[in-house]
């Protein structure tokens, strides 16, 4: 094998992670999205090939962005927290019902929840802070409730935390969804804390992104034993997704809510139509 | 400030600005310090496991297509890579590009345990018992994922 092509390969795979890296960084999404088509559609590398580097995207972008997030005290620790131990759950048991799952439908219903999703997003598409939001049982006894620094509001926004219950049951299903379907489901996690618990956009995102990672690394070890994690496939992703999220990082404090939102529903839109197109191909 | 029900009280809520807390308010910056002081820790370790993570990746690759063009332009056929931990030691003592690479991908797969490790630590210096308990247990499914995925993989 001739190393030129090999080495094009590897510098254009990392440019496109630079901007999966930095997209995802801020809307609390782990790149999957971007990694796995490019990889399988325009270098025609195998799924599992793909999805092992889609994996090494997922913690590159949380771990990038991390350092920033949590200096700048954007992410919610606690929320993340106690929201990951219904994630791992999920995580777990989906690897356990994989075997007896049937994919195509899973990847067309998640695809259909994914688009209806987006319409209670849509309608608020320009609200810059929740408002009238109650802690409730659950949040006051967690403590939930935070406060961030907003540089574009310019002053310190404290924010509570609404339905714990239904959120934390969501979690329970992303987890699931991402154990059965080795897809990431930082979009499940971001519509659960902005759609249901009600936290402001760039807290839901950054608190995703701290989540991804998390659910990630619980899955990282089997892909890395089957041998799916390809190491010139995965080192341009992870270099470039790492320098991506750095960037993408610095950025958030500057944008709005309202911004990070406009970003984040088209993309849900394209997960859901990847989705959807995965289970109609049955791929 | 807001806190009507009966959960624990937070940071947010123990000091009133305008009203003199006395030595409680000491105690409360004390504790406000030093979560302030392990976010730093966190966001410390989380940097230094990205950057050694980048740093190893970036060496493996350097050296693989190093000696790829050093050959002429042609690839040997060493394309096999390492994807057990004992695999990627042998690589290393041999000097394989690619096993320097997964070890570095290791690094990085690795830092959302070790974040979640160091959380435990952060939350018992804020003496935040619930969020000890609760991270232990997002710590120990963690591992728990680990063995079971061994057995199953």
């Amino acid at each position: 094998m001739l190393a030129e092509p090999q080495l094009l390969f590897f510098l254009l795979v990392c440019a496109a992670s630079v901007i999966a890296g930095l997209v995802g960084s801020l809307v609390g999404l782990g790149g999957g999205v971007f990694v796995v088509p490019l990889l399988t559609l325009a270098f025609g590398l195998p799924i599992q090939e793909a999805i092992g580097a889609s994996i090494v995207s997922v913690i590159a972008t949380s771990s990038g962005a991390a350092a920033a997030y949590v200096r700048d005290r954007m992410t919610n620790l606690r929320v993340g927290m106690f929201l990951e131990v219904a994630t791992t759950l999920g995580a777990i048991s989906g690897a356990f019902l994989v075997v007896i799952a049937p994919t195509a439908a899973l990847f067309i219903i998640f695809g259909l929840v994914l688009l209806i999703s987006s319409v209670p997003l849509a309608v608020k598409i320009g609200e810059e802070l929740p408002r009238n939001v109650h802690d409730d049982r659950w949040a006051r006894w967690l403590s939930l409730g935070g406060a961030y620094p907003d540089h574009k509001l310019g002053r310190e926004v404290s924010y509570e935390v609404a339905h714990v219950p239904v959120g934390f049951s969501m979690m329970y299903v992303a987890g699931l969804i991402s154990g059965l379907l080795g897809i990431g489901s930082g979009t499940f996690k971001v519509l659960a804390m902005d759609t249901v618990m009600r936290l402001p956009m760039k807290v839901s995102t950054t608190t995703s992104n701290f989540m991804i990672g998390v659910t990630a690394a619980a899955s990282a070890g089997i892909y890395f034993a089957r041998g799916d994690i390809h190491p010139l496939v995965a080192a341009p992703v992870a270099l470039g997704v790492l320098l991506g999220a750095t960037v993408g990082a610095k950025t958030l404090a500057r944008l709005s809510n309202s911004t990070i939102r406009k970003i984040f529903i088209p993309l849900l839109a394209l997960i859901a139509a990847e989705m959807l197109f995965r289970g109609i191909l049955a791929v | 400030m807001k806190n009507p029900g009966n959960g624990p009280p937070t940071l947010r809520d123990e000091i009133e600005p305008g009203k003199d807390n006395g030595p409680e308010k000491e105690q409360v910056m004390h504790r406000q310090a030093v979560v302030r002081q392990a976010e730093l820790v966190i966001s410390y370790v989380l940097r230094g496991g990205v950057l050694l993570s980048a740093a190893i990746i970036l060496s493996g690759v350097a050296l693989f297509y190093f000696r790829a063009f050093a050959s002429g332009g042609y690839m040997t056929a060493a394309s096999a890579f390492p994807h057990t931990l004992a695999g990627v030691e042998q690589g290393i003592a041999l000097g394989n590009p690619l096993a320097i690479i997964v070890l570095g991908l290791l690094v990085l797969l690795a830092t959302p345990v070790v974040r979640v490790a160091v959380s435990i630590v952060a939350f018992l210096l804020e003496r935040d018992w619930r969020y000890v308990v609760i991270t232990s247990m997002v710590l120990l499914i963690l591992l728990l994922s680990f063995v079971l995925g061994k057995g199953g993989a």
